[in-house]
């Protein structure tokens, strides 16, 4: 899983149907500091995550696809979960 | 997922069985203020998408399963259109 960021939402209409009544939103993956590392992603929501929101990002892998709840969905990200806190203890 | 735009389509007679008859899109991958991110990417289309359209792609396993049963050897599936988006970046994007 990876840490990201939730900076936007997208609307689709038309889309595939396993995909209807998906919540997506798009998510910066971040660095455990905050800083934005790699490019936005387009994650389905299984977290009631909103904008602004620190997040716990699922990228790849059939783990993604179980957050719509439906078998072989074709979906790639996921939100998994809303992050409280992150605690990095540095390395000496 | 990603965000693309539709910049062409791929044009192909001979190829394996299972790519008979699927629409090959060509994407240009973008962020959400509709940079270029990376190199273009050939993808297969499972919502009926057309050129100059915003979609969203599915990468890597999960792009085969839009047709099944059917087994289509592909990487890479436009799997909706966007009407739009919002964007409100808290943090930069590199």
């Amino acid at each position: 899983m990876r840490i990201g960021r939730v900076t936007g939402a997208v609307v689709s209409t038309q889309k595939h149907e396993k995909l209807h009544g998906a919540k997506l939103l798009l998510v910066q993956p971040i660095s455990p500091d905050g800083r934005a590392s790699g490019v936005t992603v387009l994650a389905v929501d299984a977290a009631q995550a909103g904008i602004g929101d620190k997040v716990l990002l699922v990228i790849e892998g059939r783990a993604a696809g179980q957050a719509v709840r439906r078998r072989a969905a074709p979906v790639d990200a996921a939100i998994v979960g809303v992050i409280d806190s992150v605690t990095r203890y540095e390395r000496d | 997922m990603q965000l693309a735009r539709v910049i062409g389509n791929v044009v192909s007679t001979h190829k394996d069985q299972s790519l008979v008859g699927q629409k090959l899109l060509v994407l240009q991958p973008v962020s959400p203020l509709r940079k270029e991110i990376g190199h273009p990417v050939v993808a297969v289309d499972s919502v009926g998408a057309g050129v100059g359209e915003e979609v969203f792609f599915v990468r890597g396993r999960e792009a085969t399963f839009p047709f099944l049963p059917d087994q289509v050897i592909t990487d890479a599936n436009v799997v909706g259109i966007v009407d739009q988006w919002s964007y409100q970046p808290e943090t930069q994007e590199p």
